[in-house]
Parts: structure tokens; C-alpha cells; sequence
């Protein structure tokens, strides 16, 4: 399972990076980044989704 | 103050001044959402008030149709000599693609969540300081003698501008706010100190550069050129009125709901880790700022004939009450964990300032109850709220317990 950000979606509200900050981070203009490559486990995978659920420009996809 | 003859119906002849809509306007969204869902006026010179979620977010995303060169619902709708398209008088909130994205590109680095957050101990110590002020007193205001003060002084700040200017901005804020029905050959030479005001600022830090936004507005460059002046005026007073009444409004809010809500007083202060969802539910729940669109050209939406140069009333606070969106969308629920809320705005006018804002709005209420673990409304009907596009209680008389 992977996590990735849509760059054209995000708007740089910042609530991925504040939920799930070892998932998340942000870029120099603020904007959300995936930390390395997005790989999710069962210990991940529902902080990811809970960033997924409070994204205001739906813009997190998992992939399974 | 023109007399404007009071609504019959919101459906048809909604009007965002009218004192029930000021008082309590989430009944009025409600009925609305049910019933239109796009509310009409001829108000205005005619407008449009969408109340659902899904449209508010359709609406702000369309940039196509949508204009953002007059952001303020008002009388007077392109007056003679205002500020062209596209980027208007305050880039970026009044600028459309493809201007807007340089003019937010430009703020964005100093907004951003690294920046702002090394300002947490400049604010914490900002807060202690106006609590200090109140040590001792069983009654006070904590809007004007509290909220009020902190965003004013931590934007002073951050434009580098002398702390004891504080008081300045906040009497210009009041003037913004309270004049707003003055006609504009009225309310122009009211700004003229603080256009000399930002002069002198700019001056001076073309002289002294310093660490702060004002420096970096004058020095930064786009394309191998700095901005015009008029840019950086522009940015800077925006700066001003969109980062302070807002973020007041919104701190505003909160310890006006911990007063008349003990259980949830009670909670934040017994358990200080579910802070950072209180905050994302104070916002929804509260979300102090409407902003305004208008027409480009005649659009049909959804059914309604909108006309060019028609205002839209872009409800984010609508979106944030809509039951399809949100679980139990009328309740506060303090916790909450899904919460996909509007308040910061949709898609690319996202508040450039939504990271400051939080840290302010977390940063205050811990302090205050910190100080004050017990607190309630001293007099429930004595609060009123500011009218226009930003909602926030103007006063919070509160007494405090032992
Ligand atoms: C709780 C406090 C605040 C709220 C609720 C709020 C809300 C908003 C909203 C809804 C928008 C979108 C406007 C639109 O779509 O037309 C916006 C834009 C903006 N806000 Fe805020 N704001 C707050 C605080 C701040 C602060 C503290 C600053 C600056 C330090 C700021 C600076 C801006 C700027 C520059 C824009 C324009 C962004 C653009 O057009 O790209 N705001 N704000």
C-alpha cells in the first residue's frame, strides 16, 4: 500500500503534515509532500487515512 | 448608514446585514440549504448566496467564471478608478490566474508552516502579557481586553513595525469594519494616515533592511525584477486586514463557546492533547470569513440564471454546517475527527495565512486556559457580533471561577 499527494489538488492547508507528521511533510511553500516513497503497513496505514478523511481539497490517494 | 427595508425572505432577498442574519445566520443557512439551495438577491445590484458544500467548493474551484477582483459585497461595484483586474487592490486575494499565482507564490515561503512556527514564543510571551494585565479581575471583556489584542500585536511583528504601532492597526481594523456602509468618497480620506503610515514604513526599511516581511516584500524577485510598489502596498495592507480581525474573530469565538459550554472547558483543560482537533472544530464550527466572487460573464449554474458582474456570497461557514458533508453537522463535537472543514477557503485562494492562524488560535487559547480554568459568560445577552464577512463576537463579558 502506497500514500501519494495530487500536487495539482493541494492547496497547502496543511492538515496531512499536522495529523501524520512521520507520513507527511511540507515543502518550501507549504505545500504537502509524501516522505520518501509513500509505503504504508498496518501501522501506518490508518494515520494515512485519517489524513485522507480531514484533506479539505480531497487531494491524499491510497493506493492498495 | 442608508435605512434598508428588513428581508421577508432570505430565498429571494437575502441580505448578509440584515440583524437576524448578524445575530444568528445558521438557522437561516439551514432553512436555506433545504429549500433553494442557491439563495437570490436584488440587493446589491443583485447577488447569490450558495449553501451547500459541494457548490461553495464548485464555485470557489471555477475560476473560469468566477472573478475574485472584488472579494467585499458592497453598493458601490466597480467604481470609477478601482483597481484593474487582475491584480486588484490586494494581490493575491483580488487577483485571477494567471497573476494571482505569482502574487501567492511571492507570500507563500514567508507564511509558510516553518516560518511561522519559530514564531510560537513571541505569541505565547504576547498572550502572557495581556493575561498579566488581567490578574486579579473577577469580570472582563476577554474580546477587547484579550482577543483583540493578539492578533494586532503578533502581525506588528511580523511586518516589523513598532510594537507601540500596535493600537494603530487595530483602530484601523474597527474602521474597515465599522464604516462599511459609508460611501467611498467618505471613507477615502479616513485612510489617508495609514497610507502615510506605510509609506513611512516602506521608506524606512528601504533604508534599514531587516529580517522581517516587509523586507523581504520589498526585496524579493520575480522574474529577475521586484515587485511594483503598489504590489507591496498592496500585499502589506492586505496583510493587515486579512490576518487580524479574521484571526480575532476566531479566538473570538472559541472562548466565547468555552464560556457558555462548561463541559467543554472542562475537557480542553483535563485533556490538552485533543487541542490540535478542538482547534479544526472551533474553525468549522465558527468559521469567521465569508468572501465574495463576482460574475464574469452571464452563467448559468445549477439552474440559476446568473448574470455578468452578479455578486456570489461564498459561505464557507454555509459549507462548514452542511449535513452532507459533515456527521452531525450542528453540533460542536470538540473531538471530532473527521473534519474537512472550509474554513481556510477552497482551492486556490487557500488562506495564505492558515498556518499562522492556527498557531494563534492554539497559542491563545492554551494561555488563557492556563490562567483561567473556569470561566463562564457574566452576561449571555450582552454579547453582540460584527457584521459583514467576518464573523466574531465584538465583546465576551465573562466572570471567572476559583
Ligand atoms: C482564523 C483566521 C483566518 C481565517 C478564518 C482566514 C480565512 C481566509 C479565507 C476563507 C480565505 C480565502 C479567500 C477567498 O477564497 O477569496 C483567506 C485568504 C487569505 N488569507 Fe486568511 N484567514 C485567517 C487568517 C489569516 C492570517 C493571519 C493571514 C496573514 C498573516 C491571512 C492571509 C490571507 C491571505 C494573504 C489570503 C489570500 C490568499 C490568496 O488569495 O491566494 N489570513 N483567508
Amino acid at each position: 500500500m502506497k500514500v501519494v499527494i495530487d500536487r495539482e489538488l493541494c492547496q497547502g492547508h496543511g492538515r496531512c503534515f499536522s495529523i501524520a507528521p512521520s507520513i507527511f511533510d511540507f515543502d518550501e511553500l507549504g505545500n504537502g509532500v509524501v516522505i520518501g516513497d509513500g509505503s504504508l503497513d498496518e501501522n501506518t496505514v490508518e494515520m494515512a487515512r485519517l489524513a485522507q478523511a480531514n484533506c479539505p481539497e480531497h487531494a491524499i490517494f491510497i493506493e492498495e | 448608514m442608508t435605512f434598508k427595508a428588513p428581508v421577508q425572505d432570505f430565498a429571494t432577498d437575502w441580505d448578509h446585514t440584515d440583524p437576524r442574519w448578524v445575530a444568528n445566520p445558521y438557522p437561516i443557512w439551514d432553512d436555506l440549504r433545504e429549500r433553494c439551495p442557491v439563495a437570490h438577491t436584488e440587493r446589491y445590484g443583485g447577488g447569490w448566496f450558495p449553501t451547500t458544500h459541494e457548490m461553495v467548493s464548485e464555485i470557489a474551484n471555477d475560476v473560469e467564471h468566477f472573478s475574485s477582483r472584488l472579494v467585499v459585497v458592497n453598493h458601490n461595484k466597480f467604481p470609477e478608478g478601482a483597481p484593474p483586474a487582475p491584480m486588484g487592490g490586494a494581490p493575491p486575494i483580488t487577483s485571477d490566474p494567471p497573476f494571482h499565482q505569482i502574487a501567492r507564490r511571492v507570500m507563500l515561503p514567508a507564511l509558510s508552516p516553518g516560518v511561522v512556527n519559530a514564531l510560537e514564543p513571541q505569541i505565547r510571551d504576547l498572550c502572557a502579557k495581556h493575561l498579566d494585565a488581567l490578574k486579579g479581575q473577577e469580570y472582563f471583556d476577554a474580546g477587547s481586553q484579550y482577543a483583540q489584542f493578539i492578533s494586532p500585536g503578533v502581525i506588528t511583528r511580523m511586518l516589523g513595525f513598532p510594537e507601540e504601532d500596535e493600537d494603530l492597526f487595530r483602530e484601523f481594523v474597527h474602521l474597515v469594519l465599522d464604516l462599511i456602509d459609508l460611501p467611498t468618497e467618505q471613507r477615502v480620506p479616513l485612510f489617508e494616515p495609514l497610507v502615510q503610515y506605510f509609506t513611512k514604513q516602506i521608506e524606512d526599511h528601504l533604508e534599514n533592511p531587516r529580517d522581517d516581511f516587509t523586507s523581504y516584500l520589498l526585496n524579493v524577485q520575480v522574474g529577475g525584477k521586484r515587485l511594483a510598489p503598489e504590489h507591496v502596498r498592496g500585499t502589506m495592507v492586505l496583510t493587515l486586514v486579512a490576518g487580524i480581525d479574521t484571526t480575532w474573530s476566531a479566538i473570538g469565538s472559541s472562548l466565547w463557546h468555552l464560556a457558555s459550554h462548561p463541559r467543554d472547558l472542562e475537557r480542553l483543560v483535563n485533556e490538552p492533547e485533543i487541542m490540535g482537533l478542538a482547534v479544526e472544530e472551533f474553525l468549522r464550527f465558527y468559521a469567521p470569513v465569508t468572501m465574495a466572487r463576482t460574475l464574469k460573464d452571464d452563467f448559468e449554474f445549477h439552474g440559476c440564471a446568473m448574470k455578468k458582474d452578479d455578486w456570489v456570497l461564498l459561505g464557507f461557514p454555509a459549507a462548514n454546517r452542511d449535513p452532507a458533508a459533515f456527521e452531525d453537522a450542528g453540533q460542536f463535537i470538540i473531538d471530532r475527527a473527521h473534519n474537512r472543514h472550509a474554513a481556510f477557503g477552497l482551492g486556490i485562494h487557500r488562506c495564505a495565512g492558515s498556518n499562522l492562524a492556527r498557531l494563534e488560535l492554539r497559542v491563545a487559547i492554551e494561555e488563557f486556559i492556563k490562567r483561567f480554568a473556569r470561566f463562564e459568560l457574566a452576561d449571555p445577552q450582552a454579547v453582540t457580533w460584527a457584521q459583514g464577512q467576518v464573523r466574531g463576537p465584538r465583546n465576551i463579558p465573562i466572570r471567572v471561577g476559583s
